[in-house]
């Protein structure tokens, strides 16, 4: 089958005071239609900047694309003006933010926004834009649509405005949403219902989705494939069977032991990985992760490794068959 | 709502009755007090009899409870220096005042606005500083030391605009007439209201709304003069109501260089001439206007930004 979205070695740049600032580089990754795929990784690797750059929204930022291609139906989005960019956001790609309780505009009202969405991008009347904007909401399990319509959002819970950000994004039927952790500032079991029905929802309106995550076990719920970040990097990708089963990145292999286990004892210390990710100016020399990494040796101290592929999979370390090996023997 | 204008009117009952009564005690203390205002060439019985005709012999805090009793009824007294009533001397000033105070706040606000998204949209470019500049000189010029060069400059130089007065007959007289002092009126609102909506837009547009906005595909027009405007006048709107106090102060210094008959040129001759009922007046109708003109701005702030609907 043919790919969705392509990102080929995309690297992007901030502008700070002294120059720029890599802080995604040299990424690829592909994202096929109908499958989810989920970025994982820690708080500041770079999951954001890369759901934002393929909007091309980073340019209102300080950030700019600096390198690499972002296909989209074999369409290059870098080279794309903003004019024909804001004919493909919220139309053939949408995105939902981490942020519910910010991420609408607290002067209008829902259904304002909602029916803002239809009509930049479908000619139609009013009316019916109305009638469809009801439907959306009722689609992401809303109830008292016209009374919702009419609130505005410090009227409704986080989870509530997470759901009309989803409705909103689902406004244009778009072929690719990406979800930029839409959970992480709800409660849990709120979180379980919007997962729930981001799944239903692919699979009611076949599109694809990009889901960002730091949480391994809602990668594990939800995910076809898995893309593992760290500081700007990928560091693994595989399906969701071949990260979980069998880790080739030790950081991959951190993140799994962190996940909390729900039948052991809850007193047991939960796995942390040591040290904390480099700020982007202060990166360590060679492999980005070494000072962390318990497989590190001298050549992870000088240079850096590529992404090896095999098997349908791909990492980015020296020793992954030690990390493999180590897996067997335990 | 009620709640919220019942609690606003007794603010502003508790406002007019301090403001006036400060006015009050400072007008009596001013040397010679109010009966100098009396013709020179009364005798000694006649001043006598027209302090206790006037009440000037009792006590000040009995006399302005008297004033006050009167005025709650809608007396403010007779002008002691032309006989009339303070009413009918305010009224036939009012609509001078309010021409010029409105034309002046009318116009910062559309300009004021509109040069503070300029300058936030085209942040550190020429654009920018040119309007920052700009608002600079007019904050930190005296507005009577630019009265005095715009006069030497239109009037006396290119002679194209009159130097005083309102202008006679035709509509374009009284509009050349006008320019110089609500320019110069201008500069104590203006550059206010640009540097707010100025910093107000560049702190919206970087909220979470706008960036959601643009994902959505909107046109950047829409984002900028629809999503983050309406947003970033909330702020703006609450500054108006603080700037018409000062407004008004300003009306004093333009309307007494320029000759011009509103309530500010008023109160001055009021002072001058000890015409105490007269400066009450003026005083009480003033703090009325600036109490109403807030109670406008909040309603408005409250119908702009829906997260206040239900203050009290
Ligand atoms: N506008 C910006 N200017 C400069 N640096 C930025 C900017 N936005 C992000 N960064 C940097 O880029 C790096 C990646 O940030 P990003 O927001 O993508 O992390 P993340 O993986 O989404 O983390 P989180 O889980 O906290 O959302 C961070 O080091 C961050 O400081
Ligand atoms: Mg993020």
């Amino acid at each position: 089958m043919k790919e969705l979205l392509r990102v080929e070695n995309l690297s992007v740049d901030f502008q700070k005071e002294k120059g720029f600032i890599r802080a995604i580089d040299n990424i690829s990754f592909e994202v096929y239609p109908g499958e989810t795929v989920c970025i994982v990784g820690e708080s500041g690797s770079g999951k954001s900047v890369t759901s934002l750059s393929i909007m091309r929204l980073l340019e209102y930022e300080n950030g700019k694309i600096a390198n690499g291609e972002i296909l989209f139906n074999d369409q290059n989005l870098v080279e794309m003006s903003q004019e024909q960019m804001r004919q493909v956001r919220g139309n053939d790609i949408s995105i939902i933010f981490q942020e519910p309780m910010t991420a609408l505009n607290p002067v209008f009202t829902i259904g304002k926004q909602l029916i803002e969405s239809i009509v930049s991008h479908k000619h139609v009347p009013k009316k019916v834009a109305w009638e469809q904007a009801c439907e959306l909401l009722a689609l992401v399990g809303i109830n008292d649509v016209n009374v919702r319509m009419k609130q505005y959002p410090h009227e409704l819970s986080g989870g509530m405005r997470q759901r009309v950000m989803i409705a909103i994004a689902l406004a244009c039927n778009p072929k690719l949403l990406i979800a930029d952790e839409p959970t992480t500032a709800l409660d849990v079991t709120i979180e379980s219902q919007i997962l729930t029905l981001l799944n239903d929802l692919k699979n009611k309106v076949h599109m694809s989705i990009v889901l960002i995550t730091h949480d391994m076990g809602v990668a594990a719920e939800v995910a076809d494939r898995i893309v593992v970040m760290y500081a700007g990097k990928i560091v693994e990708q595989g399906t969701v069977y071949q990260i979980f089963d069998e880790p080739t990145h030790p950081y991959t292999k951190g993140l799994l032991q962190s996940i909390p286990n729900e039948s052991g004892p809850r007193e047991e210390r939960l796995y942390s990985i040591k040290g904390n990710i480099p700020s982007l100016s202060q990166l360590p020399a060679g492999c980005r992760f070494h000072p962390r990494c318990e497989y590190a040796t001298e050549q992870c101290k000088k240079s850096e490794p590529d992404l090896v592929v095999g098997n349908n999979r791909k990492v980015a370390c020296w020793n992954f068959e030690r990390v493999i090996n180590d897996k067997v023997e335990q | 709502m009620l709640q919220f204008a019942i609690k606003r009117l007794g603010q502003s009952i508790v406002l007019i009755l301090i403001v006036t009564m400060i006015t009050f005690f400072l007008m009596n203390l001013a040397p010679g007090g109010p009966s100098s205002m009396m013709r020179m060439d009364a005798t000694e019985e006649e001043r006598a009899a027209i302090s206790e005709q006037l009440g000037l012999d009792d006590p000040i805090p009995i006399r302005y409870g008297k004033w006050l009793i009167d005025a709650m009824q809608g007396d403010l007294g007779l002008s002691l220096s032309s006989g009339q009533e303070v009413t009918d001397r305010i009224l036939e000033r009012f609509p001078f005042t309010l021409q010029l105070t409105m034309w002046t706040i009318v116009l910062s606000i559309i300009f004021g606005v509109l040069f503070g998204i300029i300058s936030a949209t085209n942040r550190n470019t020429w654009k920018d500083h040119t309007i920052n500049f700009g608002s600079v000189i007019g904050l930190s010029v005296p507005s009577f030391w630019l009265a005095i060069m715009m006069i030497l400059l239109f009037s006396v130089q290119l002679k194209w605009l009159p130097s005083s007065g309102v202008g006679e007959g035709s509509l374009l007289d009284q509009f050349k007439a006008s320019i110089m002092p609500v320019v110069i009126l201008s500069t104590a609102t203006l550059p206010t209201i640009v540097r707010f909506t100025r910093s107000s837009m560049l702190e919206v547009i970087t909220q979470n709304y706008i960036r959601t906005s643009r994902a959505k595909g909107i046109k950047e027009r829409t984002v900028i003069y629809s999503h983050a405007l309406r947003n970033a006048l909330i702020p703006v709107i609450s500054i108006i109501g603080v700037l018409i106090p000062r407004l008004l102060s300003g009306a004093v210094i333009v309307e007494s260089v320029f000759g011009w008959p509103g309530m500010g040129r008023l109160i001055v001759e009021a002072a001058q001439s000890r015409d105490y009922n007269l400066v009450m007046g003026v005083t009480v109708i003033v703090t009325v206007l600036v109490v109403v003109c807030n109670f406008i701005v909040d309603i408005i702030y409250s119908k702009v930004d829906p997260r206040v609907k239900n203050m009290g």
